[in-house]
C-alpha cells in the first residue's frame, strides 16, 4: 500500500446531520473527562459513514475542533488506518479479498469482474461515479471464500456469475442481498449441520 | 535505594529512572536515535537494545523502567548481534548521499554505523524516496534520510508548543511532515535542527556553508534578548558561520531562539569598517586621527552638562564601564543613561530591576501573574519555561494586557491598572489565590513600567508581595522582564540618571534639545527629533544610530570581543571572542582610551586585561561568573507612590528585527515578512 491519496478535489463544509451529531455526543460522553479526544477514531468512521464512504479535509478540521485536538493529530490517525478513505470510493465500496484461501478459491475471477465492469484500476470511481473496488487483505470469512464486501456487508461464496449479478446491480444503483450465495446459513457446511443438531440456535 | 547490576558492576539508582540512564550512570554507553534527555521517550528506533537477565528477547532500555535486581549487560554478542540488525533496518532504506549532505561530521548515523553498520547491504529492492517538505526560511529538509526518530514532532509538540509537525502514513510509508507544509510559526522552531540525528532537516541559511571540522568552534553568550543564552559560535575565518546552542539547565536548558541562532548573517552585513564624518549633510570615510581630532573640537568647546551618553542593547560591561570612568573622570559629566525608552526605574535595591525568581526557580512557582508582558518575543527561552511549568505542574496563569498567543493557556483578567489596584485592594478573585499561593511569581514587563503609570504599577506591586510575605529571602517573587542584555549590567554599573521627580530626566531633556552633545555607544534604538545636536555613534552597525550620527567610530560586535553580560536574573556571564571586526574597528575601550589621549589626559588602563580586572574588583557581583549574586532582600525599603488609572497596553516587539544585528541580517528579513504574511493573511492556525 502506498500513501494514501488525499483527493484533490475537496468540499468545503462538512457537518455531522442532526442524527449523526447526537451519535457523536453519545460517542464523546463514553470516555472520561479529559481523555474525549479518543472518540476520534469512532468519529472518524461516523464521517466516512456520512460522507459516502470517504473523509474530505473540512471534516478533520471539524472533528479537530470538536475534540479541541491539533488538527495534525486527526491527519495523523486518518492517514494511518487503511480503512478511512481520504478520496472519494464511491457510494457503493467494494473490497475483494485475495488472501490465500479466498485466492486459491478464485477470488482472481472477482477481481476480474470488477475490472471488467467497474474501473481497470483499483482506487478508481466507475465510470457514473458511484462504485469503487480495491483489493484487501483477509477479511475473516474465509470459511465462505471467496467473498467480496460492499459497504458493511459481505458477499460470500461467490463465482464469476454471481459477482457479475452483485455488481451490475450496484452499478445500476440497488443494493444485492447480502450474505452466502450458495444459500448457507453462516459458515454451516453447505449440506446442513452435521454437530448440535439439537441446538436450534447455534 | 534500589540496586542493579550493569555488566557485572552494582550501582544504586533512583526510583523512576529508565535502563538507559542507570546504565549511563554506570558508565556504560547505549547508542539511540529517538531518545533525548528533555523528550518524552517514544522508543520507536530500537537501537538503545539491550539483554536484561530472563527476558529471551533483547529490551529497549529508553523505554524500560529499572527495576531493583536487574542483571543488564550491554556488551555482550547478543546485545550486538541486535544492534547491527537494527541498524541494518535502519540504513536499508537511507541514501548513501553522506558527501552531499550537511551533516556530515555530526551526524548520529554515521557515527553509530561505524561501530555497527555492515560494510555492504543486503537489501536489493529500491531504496523509497520521499518529497522534500516545506517547513519555512530555517529548515531545510530532506526527507528520504528521516529514520522516523519522531524528535522533531515531539519538541514542536512539547517544548515550543506547536503542534503542527505529525507523521502521516505508515510503516515504509510514514513521512514527517507540517499540515499544508507551511513554515512553522515558532521562535524556537530551529531547535529541531540540532534534535535530527540525521540529516533530514538541517539548516537552510548554512546549507553547503562549511563542514563541521573545519569551523572554530567558540563557547559564548548571547546579547540578542536579555536571557543570556549559552551558545557555541562557530567561525570560519572571519565569518560567523553559525551559532548553536551549549546545554546550561539554569537558562537555556539545551535550546536557543532562532533570532539567537540566525541573526549571525546579520553580522557580515552593514558593518562598519571604517571612521566617517559628516560634511555638507553627507558621511565620507575618513581616518581615525581626523575623526578624533573633530570630536575633541567639539567637546571641548562644550560645557559638560550639554553632553550627554546613551548605551545601547547590545554594549558589554568593559565597555560600559569605561564609557562610565570617561564621562566621570575626563568630561565630567554625569549624563548618562542606558534607558531609551521612558521605562520606570528603581535602582535602589537590585532586586527592584532583576528577575528575582530566576529563570530555572520558574518550575517551581504554582501561581503566575503576567503584567504587561509578551515573554514569548521579549524572552523566547523564558517563555519555554514558563510552558514547560505550566505543563508538567498545570499551574493557572494570568493576564493584565493582552500578549496574543503564548504557546500556552492563560486568562486575561484586565488591560489597566484598575485591575491592579482590585487585586491589591484584595477585591479581585485572585487575591486569594495570591494568599494562599506558597511560591508566585509576578512578571513584570517593559510595557507595564511606561513613564505615566510605571512607577504606580512597579511600586505598589512591590508593596503588596511584601504586604503578603512574598518577597523573602527564600522565595521572591518579584521579577521584572529586561529585555536587553545589557540594561542589568548597565543599572549595576550606574549607567542611568534619576532624580526626585523625575525617572528619565536624560530622556526629557533629549525631547526638549538641551543637549549639544550626544555620544551613543551603540544605541541605535532612540527616537527623537534631531535639531543641533552633534551627535557620535560609535556601533558596528550603519543602523538608526549611525544614519542620525555626524561622526562615527566603528567598533566590534559581541562575537569580535571579550566581555561580560549580566542577564536577566542578574548572572554575570563571559562571551569570548569569536572572529575579528571588520576593516579599521578598533574594540571600544581602545577607542575611549585614545579619545582621552587626545583630550590630553588619561584613565590609567593600559590593557584590555587591565580593564577587565578593575570591573571586575569594581564590585563583589562581578567576579562570580555565571552565579546569580543573590541581591539582599529590604522589605522596609518602599518608596511613596499614587494610583494612576491608565489603561496598560503591551508594546509589539518585532521580534525578527528588534537589533540592530537582526535588522541587518537576511535571514532574519525573511523571517519577518513570511511571519508578516500570516498575521495579515490570517492563515494562522
Ligand atoms: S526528521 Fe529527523 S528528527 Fe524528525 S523524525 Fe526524521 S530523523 Fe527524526
Ligand atoms: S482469506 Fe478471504 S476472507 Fe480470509
Ligand atoms: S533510543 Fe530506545 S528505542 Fe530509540
Amino acid at each position: 500500500m502506498s500513501v494514501k491519496k488525499v483527493a484533490t478535489n475537496q468540499p468545503e463544509f462538512f457537518q455531522f446531520s442532526d442524527e449523526n451529531l447526537n451519535k457523536a455526543k453519545k460517542i464523546i460522553n463514553k470516555y472520561p473527562e479529559k481523555k474525549q479526544s479518543s472518540a476520534l477514531m469512532p468519529l472518524l468512521f461516523l464521517v466516512q459513514k456520512q460522507n459516502e464512504n470517504w473523509i474530505p479535509l473540512v471534516a478533520m478540521k471539524y472533528l479537530a475542533k470538536m475534540l479541541d485536538i491539533p488538527y495534525i493529530q486527526v491527519y495523523e490517525v486518518a492517514t494511518f488506518y487503511s480503512m478511512y478513505n481520504l478520496s472519494p470510493v464511491g457510494k457503493y465500496f467494494v473490497q475483494v479479498c485475495t488472501t490465500t484461501p479466498c485466492m486459491i478459491s478464485g477470488a482472481g475471477k472477482l477481481v476480474e469482474v470488477c475490472k471488467n465492469k467497474i474501473s481497470q484500476n483499483q482506487n478508481e470511481l466507475s465510470a457514473n461515479k458511484i462504485c469503487s473496488w480495491m483489493e484487501v487483505e483477509c477479511l475473516g470469512a474465509c470459511v465462505n471464500a471467496p467473498m467480496l464486501q460492499i459497504n458493511d456487508d459481505y458477499f460470500e461464496d461467490l463465482d464469476k456469475e454471481k459477482t457479475e449479478e452483485i455488481i451490475d446491480m450496484i452499478l445500476n444503483d440497488k443494493s444485492p442481498k447480502a450474505g452466502s450465495y450458495k444459500n448457507r446459513k453462516s459458515s454451516e457446511p453447505e449440506s446442513g449441520r452435521t454437530t448440535l443438531i439439537n441446538l436450534k440456535d447455534a | 535505594m534500589p540496586k542493579i547490576t550493569v555488566n557485572e558492576k552494582k550501582i544504586e539508582f533512583e526510583e523512576g529512572l529508565t535502563v538507559l540512564q542507570v546504565c549511563e550512570l554506570a558508565g556504560a554507553e547505549i547508542p539511540r536515535f529517538c531518545y533525548h534527555e528533555k523528550l518524552s521517550i517514544a522508543g520507536n528506533c530500537r537501537m538503545c537494545l539491550v539483554e536484561i537477565e530472563k527476558s529471551p528477547k533483547p529490551i529497549a532500555s529508553c523505554a524500560m523502567p529499572a527495576t531493583d535486581g536487574m542483571v543488564v549487560k550491554t556488551n555482550t554478542p547478543f546485545v550486538e548481534k541486535a544492534r547491527k540488525g537494527m541498524m541494518e533496518f535502519l540504513l536499508a532504506n537511507h541514501p548513501l548521499d553522506c558527501p552531499v549532505c550537511d551533516q556530515g561530521g555530526e551526524c548520529d548515523l554515521q557515527d553509530q554505523s561505524l561501530y555497527y553498520g555492515f560494510d555492504h547491504s543486503r537489501f536489493t529492492e529500491n531504496k523509497r524516496q520521499v518529497k522534500e517538505k516545506y517547513m519555512g526560511p530555517l529548515i531545510k529538509t530532506e526527507m528520504t534520510r528521516c529514520i522516523h526518530c519522531t524528535r522533531c514532532i515531539r519538541f514542536a509538540t512539547e517544548v515550543a508548543g506547536i503542534p503542527e509537525l505529525g507523521a502521516i502514513g505508515r510503516g515504509e510509508d510514514m513521512e514527517i511532515t507540517t499540515y499544508l507544509e507551511k513554515s512553522m510559526d515558532s521562535e524556537l522552531s530551529a531547535n529541531v535542527i540540532d534534535l535530527c540525528p540525521v540529516g533530514a532537516l538541517t539548516s537552510k541559511p548554512y546549507a553547503f556553508e562549511a563542514r563541521p571540522w573545519d569551523l572554530k568552534k567558540t563557547e559564548s553568550i548571547d546579547v540578542m534578548d536579555a536571557v543570556g543564552s549559552n551558545i557555541r559560535i562557530d567561525t570560519y575565518g572571519w565569518e560567523v558561520k553559525r551559532v548553536l546552542p551549549k546545554i546550561n539547565e539554569d537558562i537555556n536548558d539545551e535550546w536557543i531562539s532562532d533570532k539567537t541562532r540566525y541573526a549571525c548573517d546579520g553580522l557580515l552585513k552593514q558593518r562598519l569598517d571604517t571612521p566617517y564624518i559628516r560634511e555638507n549633510g553627507k558621511l565620507i570615510q575618513t581616518s581615525w586621527t581626523k575623526a578624533l581630532k573633530k570630536i575633541v573640537k567639539k567637546l571641548n568647546n562644550t560645557k559638560p552638562e550639554e553632553i550627554a551618553g546613551i548605551v545601547g542593547d547590545l554594549v558589554d560591561m568593559e565597555s560600559m564601564f569605561i564609557f562610565k570612568e570617561f564621562f566621570n573622570k575626563i568630561l565630567t559629566s554625569s549624563n548618562l543613561e542606558c534607558r531609551t525608552k521612558k521605562t520606570y526605574l528603581n535602582p535602589k535595591n537590585r532586586m527592584n530591576y532583576i528577575f528575582n525568581s530566576s529563570i530555572n526557580g520558574i518550575e517551581q512557582c504554582d501561581l503566575m501573574l503576567l503584567v504587561g508582558t509578551n515573554p514569548r518575543s521579549e524572552a523566547t527561552i523564558l517563555n519555554a519555561r514558563i510552558r514547560k511549568t505550566y505543563v508538567e505542574n498545570d499551574i493557572e496563569i494570568f493576564s493584565i494586557g493582552n500578549p496574543g498567543d503564548l504557546t500556552y493557556p492563560y486568562k486575561i483578567i484586565g488591560s489597566n491598572t484598575q485591575v491592579l489596584k482590585e487585586i491589591i485592594d484584595e477585591k479581585h478573585e485572585i487575591s486569594d489565590k495570591f494568599k494562599q499561593s506558597k511560591k508566585p511569581i509576578v512578571i513584570i514587563g517593559e510595557s507595564a513600567l511606561k513613564n505615566d503609570y510605571g512607577e504606580y504599577v512597579f511600586e505598589s506591586i512591590k508593596n503588596y508581595l511584601i504586604k503578603n510575605n512574598h518577597i523573602t529571602n527564600e522565595w521572591n517573587a518579584l521579577n521584572i522582564l529586561t529585555q536587553n542584555a545589557s540594561r542589568v549590567g548597565a543599572v549595576d554599573l550606574g549607567l542611568y540618571k534619576l532624580n526626585k521627580k523625575d525617572n528619565f530626566p536624560i530622556l526629557n531633556k533629549l525631547d526638549t534639545n538641551e543637549f549639544k552633545i550626544l555620544y551613543l555607544l551603540g544605541a541605535d534604538e532612540l527616537r527623537f527629533n534631531k535639531k543641533n545636536e552633534f551627535i557620535i555613534y560609535q556601533g558596528s552597525h550603519g543602523d538608526l544610530g549611525a544614519q542620525i550620527a555626524d561622526v562615527i567610530l566603528p567598533s566590534p560586535t559581541y562575537t569580535e570581543k571579550d566581555g561580560h553580560f549580566i542577564n536577566l536574573e542578574g548572572r554575570i556571564q563571559k562571551a569570548f571572542k569569536a572572529s575579528y571586526p571588520p576593516g579599521d574597528a578598533k574594540e571600544d575601550w581602545d577607542i575611549i582610551n585614545q579619545l582621552s589621549k587626545a583630550l590630553g589626559k588619561t584613565l590609567n588602563i593600559n590593557s584590555r586585561k587591565e580593564l577587565e580586572e578593575r570591573l571586575i574588583n569594581s564590585s563583589s557581583i562581578h567576579s562570580k561568573i555565571g552565579e546569580i549574586v543573590k541581591s539582599k532582600v529590604d522589605t522596609n525599603e518602599t518608596q511613596e507612590f499614587s494610583f494612576v488609572n491608565s489603561k496598560i497596553e503591551i508594546d509589539f516587539v518585532d521580534y525578527y528585527f528588534s537589533n540592530h544585528i537582526a535588522r541587518s541580517s537576511m535571514t532574519m528579513n525573511e523571517c519577518r515578512s513570511i511571519k508578516n504574511k500570516l498575521l495579515s493573511t490570517g492563515t494562522k492556525g
